[in-house]
Formats: structure tokens, C-alpha cells, sequence
């Protein structure tokens, strides 16, 4: 079997003259009986990659949907390795890839190296580590290129070009770019600064950029002269299953004839 | 050492919206805060404005008891009645100088917001003190001083509700008002470069301890002792010692937080009893459970309850440099009672916490050792904590 890179599974989309869609879904939540079954059903309804949330305590650049959604997860027990094992059990049947988005904690607690060999088993693709910026992140970065996994990059509207380069020099996967000066929330309307930063990560990376925080329904995007290769949506989903309404529903509008490029 | 590091500990594992900001802080404490003209106007401030020096006591009551000499340095007379005033002065005045207009800051039973406040009013700049909805509730005068020194009390419902939970939605308040905003952060403790700042600003401590004893008693003492939460009124009388090698002699001890003493209980010891981990920016002793979840802390001090510990604290400790013990909440109540009674001081909880530990052990100090505690804080505050936690036990107050 040849799993496609995350890279790749961007660039097919992109290729059918669509963005790609990358729900966030924080593992456990609304129920951790459900995960398996929502997972299946995203990738049912065009997922492309599956962003699983790893909740944590203290999760700093997280806004209160994603933070609460957190809260109840490890309230109902959620750990890393019951993560890891369920991912393990259901990747095989998905076709969407698989990133684990995470605070660094609990990676560092369960040990890196263990961490990048069994993410490798469940079928995780690449990290994103939202608390671990370029200068910390030299040792996971390094455990996981051993075992074929990407760490994936985040940059925001103040990150300048001198330091959006050298992330270009060692980021792999996907450009995880931060649509707004704040943490992780839906917002009605796009900043102004999205699209400057989008046009400077796309300046100075080869990856393919994601678009993220803040993103409700393809709506947004309309102004935008020059649309991401792929967006991220994760507290608007959160909310949506949370008021008991289908993955289905909520991926319906990214089906559509407004994801275009 | 890399850069941030005291050892392995320290760092800077924020969310890269944070690292600009960040960047620009390091920056400043670079340029301007060795400056002559900003250490003179600070120097003014300090002196004129929050009452340094403070100075050294000697208890003769317990002296005598104890068998050797206990000197307290005396923050608890410093302005708003902690040393948290040694930092907020510093940073509000970074700040200006950095062009800011404003100061947000997190509090967990309410010294920090005030000292924040009366350093943001002093300076005319805007302040909004973050403080969880449960303390909000607990430390009410706290609330009622932060507000009539013209800051916004905003009350944190995520979390836990307290002092962590505060500190994670100013970082959050923080990445989006950075551009006007400074955030003064309360420890020594947290990203880089607020475990350095907040020590070289509390350093005044230590370094006018030190001339004074000398002065006194014509060398310099056998220990040092000071009570640590984050860590920041312990570094700032440690690190001039631990700095000069003709004091390598000089035994610096800090002391934990255990909370009740009951067998497995909630406590705020990270260093003795956690394990190294990554909360609030930096890598340091954390209290954790197995899958690095942060634990809640617990102690009958507010200002001492708090899962981490500065990292530079977890590497003196790592190093042997300083030694670190235990002292439970009944202790540091006995301690609070006793030097009121005895030598009419009456300590902060916090405290208290350090001077239990000296007065418990005698043992550990030679016949006719000069020994200083760092007395952090006034009492006042606590006399309610106290009555309460003496009903509890049975007793009468």
C-alpha cells in the first residue's frame, strides 16, 4: 500500500480544482464513544486530512470552544495512548490522512521517541504542537523525520520573514497559517491581515498553505482574490456536533461549488 | 547554557503569535534596563515611592529561643505590603519606556493585581488584572483595591478558576493586544525572558540583604530562607548569593508548599514532588498526572498555590545550589501565630511557610548561626484564613 504524504493529499485536492478540507475534531468529544464513528463519518463526507485534537489542561492558544471541548474530553478520561490505539484500530478503513494537534506535555510525558513510533502504527501522518515554536522544537522534529512524520508549521500575521523562511527551510507537510491576531474561535468575517499573511507564506513556502482559525462556512473566503490550497475548521464543527447535528451536515457546504480555487 | 536555559530548565514554548512580543520584551531588557537613566528613575520609584531599602530585623525574642540569630528582611513594610512591588515598578516602567500604553496581569489571591494596579496608576498607564472567578469570589478586598486603583478586574470561568487558569487567558488577552499592551507577569517564572527580568528586579532584595548583615554582623550569613510559589521573592534574595562565589558557604533554602499533610493530598511542591515537565512557557518541575495532564494545587497560601516553579529554582535545585523542603499548612499557621505574638510582625501565610521551617528545625543550624529569612509579606491579609483554618482544627481565635 502507498499512503499518500499529507503533502500529496493537499496537492489532489487542489489538482480537482478544490481547497482541501481539514476538519479539527478533539479526540473524545462530544462523547468518547463517538470517535471512531465521527472520524469514519468525516472522512466519509470529504474529509482530506483529520486534524485530532489531543486535549490538554492548559491549552493557551485555544479559545473557549476548544478549550471546554478539551475540558469534557479529559473529564470522560481521554488519554494520549487511548488515542493512539483507537486511531490504530480505525485508520486502515479511512482514506483521509491523520495529524495529531497537540500541546507539547503530554507528548513529552508519554516520551517522544514512543510517541513517533506508535503515531507511525495508528496511521498519524504529521503533529502540529501549537506551544512548541521554531527553536523549541528541534528534538521532536528530529524523532519524527526518523519515523517518516511531518511537523507542521505554524505561522501567524506577526510572524515576519526572516523567521517564516527559516521555518520554510525545515517545515514539511502542510503551512498552518493563523488567520488572526487571537486564539482558536469562529469569527464572522475574515481579518484584513488574513489575507496579507496567506500572501506572505505562500511568498516564501513550497508547501501547500492551510488557512485556520476562525473559519465557519466557505462564505468567508468568497473575497478572497487568491484562495489557500486547504482550510482547517475546528471550533464551528465542535459547536455544530455539540448541538447533537451530523458530521455530514456540517461538511456539506465544503462539498459544494463555492470550495473552488 | 542555551539561550532562556538555567540547565535544561527554561525555555520559551508559547504559541508563535507570542514569540514577536516575546522578542520585543527581550529586547528592551537588553537596551533600556541597563541603562543608567532607567536605573535611576527606578532607583527614585522605589525609594520614594514603595519605601526602599526595607529593612533587616532581628528577633531577639526568638533568637534567644532558638539558639541562634533569625533575621528577617522586610518586604512586608515595602508599598501594598509585598515584594511583588520590586517587579511591577520595574516592568510598568520597561513598558513605558517600550511605548506601551497599557498593562494586563494575572493574580492569584490578589498581591500582583494590586502591586500591578499601583504601579500602572503611578505610571499613568491603563491595567486589567486577570484573576480566576474563584478567587474573585475568595480575595474580594483584593478586588475592591485593584478597582479603586483604576484596573478592570476581569474574572476567569475557564479552567480551574484560579491562579493557572488566570495566567492562560492573560497569555491568551496578550496575543491579541499585544501591539499597545505589556503583560506583567507576576513570578519568576513563565517564557523567556520573564524568569530573568522578574529575578533582576527582585535582586534588589537580596543585594541590600547582603550589605546589611554585613554591615551588622561583619560577614555574611549561614543561610538564607524564603518560601517558594512561582518563585520570585525566593530568587530575588537567592541570586545575589548564588551569583558571587565568596558566598558559596552560604546555604540557600527554599520552601514548598505541602498543603494539608494528609498522606497523597493536593500540594504546591513541584520540585519535591513533581516532575520536570512544560506549563505557562517553560519547562520546569510541574505537578502532573502520568499523561501530563497539570494537577490542581493546593495550599492554605494563596500566593503560594501554584503547580510550577520558576525554572531557574528547578536548576538550583537540579544543581544542589540551594536546598528545597517541605512545610505543611498546620506549620506554617503556628509560624504565622508565633511571630506575631513574639516579635509584633505579623507574616504573610506565604511567609510563614519559611520561617516554620527554621523555627521546626532547629537542628539544622549551629549554635550562634546568623540566619535570614525572606519575609515576603505582611499578614493582615490572612488574619480571616487564619481564624477559619484554627475553628476548623478545634481550636479558639
Amino acid at each position: 500500500m502507498n499512503t499518500p504524504s499529507l503533502r500529496r493529499r493537499i496537492e489532489e485536492a487542489n489538482s480537482e480544482g478544490r481547497m482541501a478540507r481539514i476538519p479539527f475534531l478533539t479526540a473524545g468529544f462530544p462523547e468518547p464513544s463517538r470517535f471512531l464513528a465521527l472520524l469514519r463519518e468525516l472522512d466519509e463526507n470529504g474529509a482530506d486530512v483529520i486534524e485530532i485534537g489531543v486535549p490538554f489542561s492548559d491549552p493557551v492558544a485555544d479559545g473557549p470552544v476548544v478549550e471546554e471541548a478539551s475540558r469534557r474530553a479529559l473529564e470522560a478520561g481521554v488519554t494520549l495512548p487511548w488515542i493512539l490505539e483507537s486511531l490504530r484500530r480505525v485508520s486502515p478503513r479511512l482514506k483521509a490522512g491523520l495529524v495529531l494537534m497537540g500541546y507539547y506535555n503530554p507528548f513529552l510525558q508519554h516520551g517522544l521517541r514512543s510517541l513517533a513510533e506508535e503515531s507511525a502504527k495508528a496511521g498519524v501522518q504529521g503533529l502540529i504542537v501549537p506551544d512548541l515554536p521554531l527553536g523549541e522544537d528541534g528534538e521532536l522534529r528530529g524523532v519524527l523525520e526518523d519515523r517518516g512524520l511531518d511537523l507542521i508549521a505554524l505561522v501567524g500575521p506577526n510572524t515576519d520573514a526572516a523567521r517564516m523562511a527559516t521555518y520554510a527551510e525545515k517545515a514539511r507537510g502542510y503551512v498552518y497559517v493563523v488567520s488572526v491576531m487571537g486564539t482558536t474561535g469562529t469569527r464572522a468575517a475574515l481579518p484584513p491581515e488574513a489575507e496579507a499573511t496567506l500572501e506572505r507564506a505562500r511568498g516564501v513556502f513550497s508547501l501547500p498553505v492551510a488557512l485556520g482559525f476562525g473559519l465557519v462556512d466557505p462564505g468567508q473566503l468568497a473575497g478572497l482574490k487568491n484562495p489557500p490550497q486547504a482550510v482547517v475548521f475546528g471550533s464551528a464543527l465542535l459547536r455544530h456536533l455539540d448541538e447533537g447535528k451530523t458530521a455530514g451536515a456540517f461538511m456539506a457546504p465544503w462539498l459544494g461549488a463555492a470550495n473552488r480555487l | 547554557m542555551k539561550k532562556g536555559y538555567f540547565g535544561v530548565f527554561g525555555g520559551q514554548f508559547v504559541p508563535e503569535l507570542l514569540i514577536p512580543p516575546l522578542r520585543e520584551l527581550e529586547e528592551a531588557c537588553a537596551g533600556l534596563l541597563p541603562a543608567r537613566d532607567f536605573q535611576e528613575e527606578l532607583g527614585g520609584l522605589l525609594r520614594d515611592f514603595a519605601g526602599r531599602p526595607t529593612p533587616l530585623t532581628l528577633c531577639g525574642a526568638l533568637s534567644r529561643e532558638l539558639g541562634f540569630s533569625l533575621w528577617l528582611k522586610r518586604e512586608d513594610l515595602l508599598h501594598t505590603g509585598a515584594h511583588k512591588m520590586n517587579n511591577t515598578l520595574g516592568q510598568a516602567l520597561l513598558a513605558k519606556r517600550m511605548g506601551k500604553s497599557r498593562l494586563i496581569a494575572e493574580t492569584g489571591a490578589g498581591q500582583h493585581g494590586v502591586a500591578t494596579a499601583a504601579a500602572a496608576a503611578r505610571l499613568g498607564l491603563g491595567c486589567a488584572i486577570y484573576m480566576g472567578a474563584e478567587d474573585v469570589e475568595r480575595q474580594s478586598s483584593n478586588v475592591d483595591r485593584m478597582k479603586l486603583l483604576g484596573a478592570e478586574v476581569i474574572a476567569v470561568r475557564g479552567g480551574s478558576r484560579t491562579l493557572k487558569d488566570a495566567i492562560n487567558e492573560a497569555l491568551r488577552a496578550w496575543i491579541v493586544e499585544q501591539a499597545d499592551t505589556h503583560y506583567c507577569f507576576g513570578t519568576a517564572a513563565g517564557p523567556h525572558p520573564f524568569p530573568t527580568l522578574v529575578r533582576d528586579l527582585q535582586a534588589v532584595i537580596g543585594v541590600e540583604a547582603k550589605a546589611q548583615i554585613r554591615e551588622r554582623i561583619g560577614r555574611l550569613p549561614d543561610a538564607v530562607v524564603a518560601c517558594v510559589g512561582g518563585g520570585s521573592n525566593a530568587i530575588g534574595i537567592f541570586h545575589p548569593f548564588a551569583a558571587d562565589p565568596q558566598a558559596e558557604k552560604v546555604r540557600l533554602i527554599g520552601i514548598e508548599a505541602g498543603g494539608s499533610g494528609e498522606p497523597g493530598c493536593a500540594n504546591s511542591a513541584p520540585i519535591n514532588l513533581g516532575r520536570p515537565g512544560v506549563l505557562h512557557g517553560q519547562y520546569s518541575m510541574l505537578l502532573q498526572d502520568p499523561y501530563g495532564q497539570v494537577l490542581p494545587s493546593q495550599s492554605v497560601s494563596a500566593g503560594l498555590d501554584y503547580p510550577g516553579v520558576g525554572p531557574e529554582h528547578a536548576y538550583l535545585a537540579s544543581e544542589g545550589r540551594a536546598q528545597y523542603e517541605i512545610v505543611y499548612d498546620e506549620a506554617a499557621v503556628r509560624a504565622y501565630l508565633r511571630l506575631s505574638e513574639k516579635e509584633g510582625i505579623i507574616p504573610a501565610l506565604e511567609s510563614a511557610h519559611a520561617l516554620a521551617w527554621v523555627l521546626d528545625n532547629r537542628q539544622a543550624f549551629a549554635r550562634g548561626a546568623q540566619v535570614v529569612v525572606n519575609l515576603s509579606g505582611r499578614g493582615d491579609k490572612d488574619m480571616g484564613i487564619v481564624a477559619r483554618h484554627i475553628r476548623a482544627k478545634g481550636g479558639t481565635a
